[in-house]
């Protein structure tokens, strides 16, 4: 039977022909085996494989009518060094045995696996382009010869169509890449200032990612059929501007208060009418309602968890500190810097990191004084632990303040009495972190750890904040229920009063009264929306207004005092301002939490932060380019990266605790919002699955929300995740065993060693004289009349020796001699 | 760009669109040294721009290594590139291109002495550029035996394609280093 590694040229001829020229072609073939069995040499065999093409061809010409396809390929094939199979060039699949074909088959998936992985071959661009030509020859040559008989065409056509699908995926790729917003500006930013910058400024990206989906959500399900289909404004109570109030309702303090009109809208929960259906669609409103708002949640920590998800995979868990100093040696140049100064900076943080890492090492276990630094330490614990509770109970102060002022009427007091709240929560938000920087002076700990000491108790603070605001927000909505009892009883006093108008007549048309009169009653739902607008305004013009000041205003003057100044401002006290990466992370987070925390009761809320986010974002990089130098150490970009999410994570969680709670304890006001009239505002679930649905639905549910199915259910997740938290421990111990083995020798007695060559001197059944090639203890002997390097001291080996006995791990190294 | 012609057979454009953004890298290779470089490619002219010129792109301009770098990918080994090495640079470079490709390139780059082993001397050469010559000498030493002593595993002195190769792949920030030009 023909052998593989020659190519033919042949011709494909007619039935009668091919018989023949089987016969003949076997023979050929045959005699081609014997000539290539008979020589060695890679030429001579190339010699004779020539001169049979030439008569071959000779032959087939006299005897053969070429009426078909010419299957010709390039006859020579200059790579003698390839590893690629050639296999048997029949090219007439039909006469091809099914061996053949398969590996005619294998060879063209190999070849088209071949040019796929081309592009991460570390080959020269010369060897690159001729494999490719190569390969695409090959695959064009035999490729079609694969598709059987009628299904030919069929195939090429196939084949042509994949050539053009993956052709249109490269460019989508590369329309997709082009289509990333702000990729050039980010860029521009991370050559300047590192990675660690540009960091800040791509979670920011993915920040407005979410929330333009949260802006489709509630826009698009809440607000737009709301302002399209629902009664306009003006036709009811709960949609009108109360008399009282509307003689200042257009005034711009008011607007910028979010009262007046821009209380009366789609903007907060207490225009929406709780009519069960709207307009000719009949859209459910307050079904959309509740459920954007819960789907708003459930699509936050879809995405946070997948970013998690695949931030873990990427980081792969390596152990820091086994590679310490190769990797400061080889992967902290940062490629990606093109600026000057920028590369200064970096060679400076560079040095100085190697000299701390050197010192680090130097520097043994010293703890001089560990009784003084404890102390120091709780101290530092102590005083930060006094500043947050101060911070708590000021907001709280505060807040209380500012409910007495709301009792009183707002107009008597000035304009910081009125933004008091806001205004205290964003100054603390300002000079706590600095505080804090100055006690952790105290700590003494490691940069790192300080970092993460400081980050943690920003948090704690904002967190503190957030709570007791949340906390004051509650009293007032009980406030604002008890009141609805007393409004309640008013509005039936009146309305009794308007009927005992017209007792006289009783035939009476149904008497109007203009909405804008009707008594109205509380509504804490837009309350809290108000307060949360409110808030959020406010931390973003301090945001700004810090920037300006901070940052611009302080390069100005740098800039230009310096020329007349006693001692260089650029060098020395103020100097440029570096960018606070974790200070605006963090910020970023925290407001996030507040959208969470607020969408519901205000569906602007999502608006409102697409808009912030994009002047942030334009912004903060004008002013980073502007006003900012990079940073003298260079924070690690990498670690960092889980560590924000996993901040945003529970910030979410935290933030979606309060609106769930108000959504399950609180009933509804009766006058306000979708879910007026109800009992709870999730009964509205309850009331669709009993008038939309088949009856049928209902009992399901009403079967799966039994406890008895709900508790074992539970108890069920809780045992996969025992299961799955406890195999995860397993593979991570599997995995450490593992990297220990590629550290340490095979142990000793084994001595079948798995290279293909033993190494000189070991044979079977060598007890403790295995060969340690780099082996300090190891001496050289005659073992025979061979030099061998034996090593007899194993058992006197200590742990840190056993590294150096790596000289087993033939299987690792290709190759070594020695 | 603008109205000139740059002339490549389509095979030649085929094959090269595969592994890079070409057009893109052809202007700037062209924009370097427009007297030199032709319009005109489909006869591939033997053209080859010195290493002063790739050695003052501003991607390389303040990279310390950037003459290892065009060393390493040039054909000759002294630094001159011709278009062929010019896109094999930069597509490596560029943030498409595999771990294991860039790491590849990367020991290469760090092997100043060309033997396929990063030995001690260019470990100290490495750290040298890396600090520009700020570390003191025992500090060098120091920096440098510690570095063997972590990566170098089957202990000959010298660190191999794979030793390397298993420091890398664990390092977290290596995928990030690398970017194409604009």
């Amino acid at each position: 039977k023909p052998t593989s590694g020659r190519k033919r040229r042949r011709r494909r001829e007619s039935k009668k022909e091919r018989k023949k020229d089987e016969g003949r072609g076997s023979r050929n073939a045959q005699h081609a085996v014997d000539s290539g069995e008979r020589t060695e040499k890679e030429r001579q065999r190339k010699r004779r494989k020539d001169r049979e093409e030439k008569a071959e061809h000779v032959q087939s010409l006299d005897k053969s009518k070429v009426n078909s396809r010419d299957f010709e390929g390039e006859g020579e094939d200059e790579e003698v060094e390839e590893e690629e199979e050639e296999v048997e060039k029949e090219v007439r699949p039909e006469t091809l045995t099914p061996e053949e074909l398969e590996k005619l088959k294998e060879a063209v998936d190999d070849k088209k696996k071949l040019i796929q992985a081309l592009r991460g071959k570390p080959w020269p661009m010369k060897k690159k382009h001729s494999t490719l030509r190569e390969s695409q020859e090959f695959l064009e040559k035999y490729e079609g010869a694969l598709g059987k008989g009628k299904g030919r065409k069929l195939y090429a056509y196939k084949v042509m169509m994949n050539k053009k699908w993956m052709k249109f995926k490269r460019d989508f790729e590369n329309f997709t890449t082009a289509c990333i917003p702000w990729e050039m500006k980010i860029k521009e930013i991370e050559s300047h200032f590192g990675s660690s910058v540009a960091s800040y400024f791509i979670f920011l990206r993915w920040m407005y990612g979410i929330n333009m989906i949260l802006f489709g959500l509630t826009f698009g399900l809440v607000m737009v059929p709301e302002a399209l289909m629902g009664r306009p404004y003006g036709s009811m109570p709960r949609k009108t501007v109360p008399r009282a109030e509307e003689t200042n309702a257009m005034d711009f303090a008011v607007l910028w208060d979010f009262g007046g009109y821009a209380q009366y809208s789609v903007l907060f929960y207490g225009y929406y009418n709780s009519q069960r259906a709207i307009g000719w669609l009949k859209f459910r409103m307050p079904l959309s309602y509740f459920l954007v708002g819960v789907g708003t949640v459930a699509y936050s920590y879809m995405v946070v968890i997948r970013k998690m998800a695949r931030n873990a995979n990427e980081t792969g868990g390596g152990d820091e500190n086994s590679f310490n100093f190769s990797w400061k040696t080889f992967t902290s140049w940062d490629y990606l810097i093109g600026n000057p100064e920028t590369a200064d900076n970096k060679f400076a943080s560079i040095t100085t990191s190697f000299k701390e890492a050197i010192l680090e090492e130097q520097e043994s276990r010293k703890d001089d004084n560990i009784h003084l630094t404890r102390f120091l330490r709780v101290l530092a614990n102590f005083l930060v632990l006094c500043c947050l509770a101060g911070s708590g109970y000021l907001i709280y102060f505060v807040v209380r303040r500012s409910q007495k002022f709301a009792l009183e009427g707002f107009e008597n007091h000035t304009w910081w009495e009125r933004n008091e709240v806001n205004m205290v929560m964003s100054l603390l938000g300002m000079f706590c972190p600095m505080l804090f920087d100055v006690i952790s002076a105290l700590e003494n700990y490691h940069p790192r750890v300080a970092l993460q000491w400081q980050l943690g108790r920003i948090f704690a603070l904002f967190l503190g904040n957030l709570y007791t605001f949340i906390i004051a927000l509650m009293d007032e909505i009980n406030l604002k229920r008890k009141e609805e009892d007393v409004v309640q009883f008013n509005m039936t006093m009146w309305e009794a009063s308007l009927h005992n108008n017209t007792a006289d007549n009783s035939t009476a048309p149904p008497l109007f009264t203009h909405p804008a009169d009707v008594p109205r009653g509380p509504c804490w739902e837009t309350m809290v929306g108000q307060e949360f607008v409110r808030l959020i305004i406010s931390d973003t013009m301090t945001t700004y207004i810090t920037l300006l000041i901070g940052d611009f205003l302080r390069a100005v003057l740098v800039r230009f005092l310096n020329y007349c100044w006693c001692w260089d401002l650029e060098a020395g006290f103020p100097s440029y301002s570096e960018f606070d990466v974790s200070g605006n992370v963090l910020g970023l987070i925290f407001n996030q939490g507040m959208i969470w925390m607020g969408a519901f009761y205000a569906p602007c809320l999502p608006a409102l932060n697409v808009l912030r986010l994009h002047v942030s974002m334009y912004l903060q990089c004008w002013a980073v380019m502007c006003c900012n130098v990079p940073q003298e150490r260079v924070f690690k970009a990498s670690g960092s990266n889980n560590f924000y999410m996993a901040m945003l994570l529970v910030i979410l969680f935290l933030s979606t605790l309060p609106a769930i709670y108000t959504i399950v304890t609180i009933p509804p006001s009766f006058d306000c919002g979708p879910f007026s009239g109800k009992a709870r505002m999730f009964d509205v679930i309850q009331e669709t699955l009993e008038s939309d649905f088949p009856a049928w639905i209902s009992k399901v549910f009403s079967y799966a929300a039994n406890p008895g199915l709900v508790l074992p259910f539970m108890l069920l997740m809780v045992l996969a995740i025992y299961y799955l938290q406890s195999t995860s421990k397993s593979y991570k111990e599997a995995n450490v065993e593992l990297k220990k083995k590629l550290q340490m020798p095979l142990p000793p007695p084994v001595v079948a060693m798995p290279t293909k060559e033993r190494p000189p001197g070991t044979q079977p059944g060598t007890r403790g004289k295995v060969n340690h090639p780099g082996c300090r203890e190891s001496r050289a002997r005659r073992d025979g009349d061979e030099d061998v390097r034996v090593c007899e001291r194993e058992d006197l080996c200590s742990e840190s020796n056993m590294r150096r006995h790596a000289g087993n791990l033939g299987w690792l190294t290709s190759g070594q001699n020695i | 760009m603008g109205n000139k012609q740059t002339i490549f057979s389509a095979q030649q454009l085929d094959a090269y669109q595969s592994y890079v953004p070409f057009q893109r890298l052809f202007s700037r290779y062209r924009d370097l040294a427009p007297q030199l470089v032709p319009l005109d490619y489909t006869h591939q002219p033997d053209v080859k721009l010195p290493y002063e010129l790739i050695g003052s792109m501003p991607e390389l301009k303040d990279n310390p290594f950037r003459q290892r770098i065009a060393e390493v990918f040039s054909e000759d080994g002294e630094g001159n590139m011709t278009l062929d090495d010019f896109l094999d640079m930069f597509s490596v470079l560029s943030e498409m291109a595999p771990r294991d490709l860039k790491a590849y390139y990367a020991f290469k780059i760090y092997d100043f002495n060309n033997d396929d082993f990063i030995c001690k001397l260019d470990l100290v050469k490495t750290l040298n550029k890396l600090t520009r010559n700020e570390l003191t000498e025992d500090e060098v030493r120091m920096v440098c035996e510690k570095v063997m002593d972590e990566a170098d595993m089957d202990n000959d002195g010298r660190l191999s394609l794979e030793d390397f190769q298993h420091v890398i792949v664990r390092a977290p920030e290596f995928l990030r280093y690398r970017h194409t030009p604009q």
